[in-house]
């Protein structure tokens, strides 16, 4: 089998499968390396209704199969293995899997990022079941409800904001005194009639019937526990890119994610990084497509 | 080989009396990290000739599942000659399924 290509993706999310396509299209031999499923965080979603095209919503796994596909039309393969070891610096790059080594001249990294957890005991067992970690994707799901949302950054002070303007009651859960978040959140975090504010507290336990009932929070300086029941939990305690592999050859930042800009072109010629993997602002589906389409673009100048 | 999408009627005949090791993958059409594992067991199946890669709907099949104890799904069973020789439930990477099949 040969195993050099024009373009290799690591990552098979939306950015990922997007920038194969885009490759693949223009007739380069492209290679993807997924390690688990296609669709990345997508398949942690199931109902996104921000993706444009389709009236109904879509679910995220089907969602990252369609893209697969779309892909694999054009003749993008897909590679089943996780990447152990990459060397970046060359003019062909090497991928190193669990399912042998990869050449290619064109890197794009596509890793994506994941939601910090918790780390409280049966959380993993009710995401999906009323634990949750994009409410701008999950909110409406709680019209009329009431939720908790932990954190005290600028990400959980807009899933407080708009999980108030749909659910019953918004509980803030902060381990800290005060916010973090910049200041244009907090006057409208304190208008907002139905958010409760939980300073110092953490959440200890999460309390399930089948799905998510109840929080014990403890409060941090005085050791009091009190329990609050809800019907759903946000944590919005950031977010984890997962850039391990890199570290040492791509320029990341402070947060561990690869710097580059709209171009996508990291500190190393022939290597792109899309998607949540990248610094940007907005996290979302259609801006790790638009990654996608936008490195592949450079590639085929960097290529020519 | 592609994957066979098998029955009680033909059980016996494709898993139990199989030459090959048999990777049997217990999943419903409405099980999202079920749906996650099928293009996994299909690329095995695509590049493992030696192994025969069988798929049962809990759905259509509940006396088989229930024979096998799934009560989570997907759960895949490695069995070789009729006897299981290896199990796992949840979406799981390639390698393991390789390894698992002892490849």
């Amino acid at each position: 089998m040969d195993r050099s290509y024009d373009v290799i993706v690591i990552g098979g999310g939306p950015a990922g499968y997007t920038a194969a396509l885009y490759t693949a299209r223009s007739g380069y031999r492209t290679l993807v390396i997924e390690k688990i499923a296609p669709g990345g965080q997508m398949t942690q979603t199931t109902q996104i209704d921000n993706y444009p095209g389709f009236p109904d919503g879509v679910d995220g796994i089907t969602l990252g199969m369609q893209m697969q596909a779309g892909a694999a039309r054009f003749g993008v393969e897909t590679e089943y293995s996780e990447v152990k070891r990459v060397n970046l610096t060359g003019a062909v790059k090497e991928i190193e899997t669990t399912g042998g080594t990869f050449k290619a001249r064109a890197v794009v990294v596509a890793t994506g990022a994941t939601h910090r957890h918790l780390g409280v005991e049966g959380e993993e067992a009710l995401v999906g079941r009323g634990v949750g970690y994009c409410a701008a994707c999950d909110a409406m799901f709680y019209r009329g409800k009431t939720v908790a949302v932990v954190g005290g950054g600028n990400t959980a002070a807009a899933a407080a904001l708009v999980l108030s303007r749909i659910a019953r009651q918004v509980h803030l859960i902060h381990r800290r005194d005060s916010l973090r978040a910049t200041r244009v959140y907090h006057q409208s975090l304190e208008q907002a009639e139905n958010i409760t504010f939980h300073w110092n507290a953490t959440v200890q336990q999460l309390l399930a019937e089948q799905k998510l009932t109840g929080v014990v929070l403890e409060n941090v300086q005085t050791g009091q526990r009190q329990t609050l029941s809800v019907d759903g939990l946000f944590v919005s305690i950031g977010q984890s890119p997962a850039t391990a592999l890199f570290e040492g050859q791509l320029e990341l930042d402070g947060q561990g994610y690869i710097v580059a800009d709209e171009t996508t072109k990291t500190n190393i010629d022939g290597v792109y990084a899309v998607g949540d993997v990248r610094t940007k602002q907005v996290r979302q589906v259609i801006t790790a497509a638009a990654d996608g389409a936008a490195a592949a673009h450079q590639i085929e100048s960097y290529l020519m | 080989m592609s994957v066979i999408n098998v029955t009680k009627a033909d059980f016996q005949k494709e898993v139990t009396e199989s030459d090959k090791i048999v990777l049997l993958d217990f999943w419903a059409p409405w099980c999202g990290p079920c749906r996650m594992l099928g293009p996994i067991v299909e690329s095995i199946a695509e590049e493992y000739p030696d192994v025969k890669v069988c798929k049962v709907n809990v759905d259509e099949e509940g006396e088989l599942a229930q024979q096998f104890g799934v009560m989570s799904i997907p759960a895949v069973f490695v069995l070789e000659k009729g006897e299981i020789i290896n199990q796992s439930v949840g979406v799981k990477p390639k390698q393991q399924l390789l390894e698992m099949l002892g490849l």
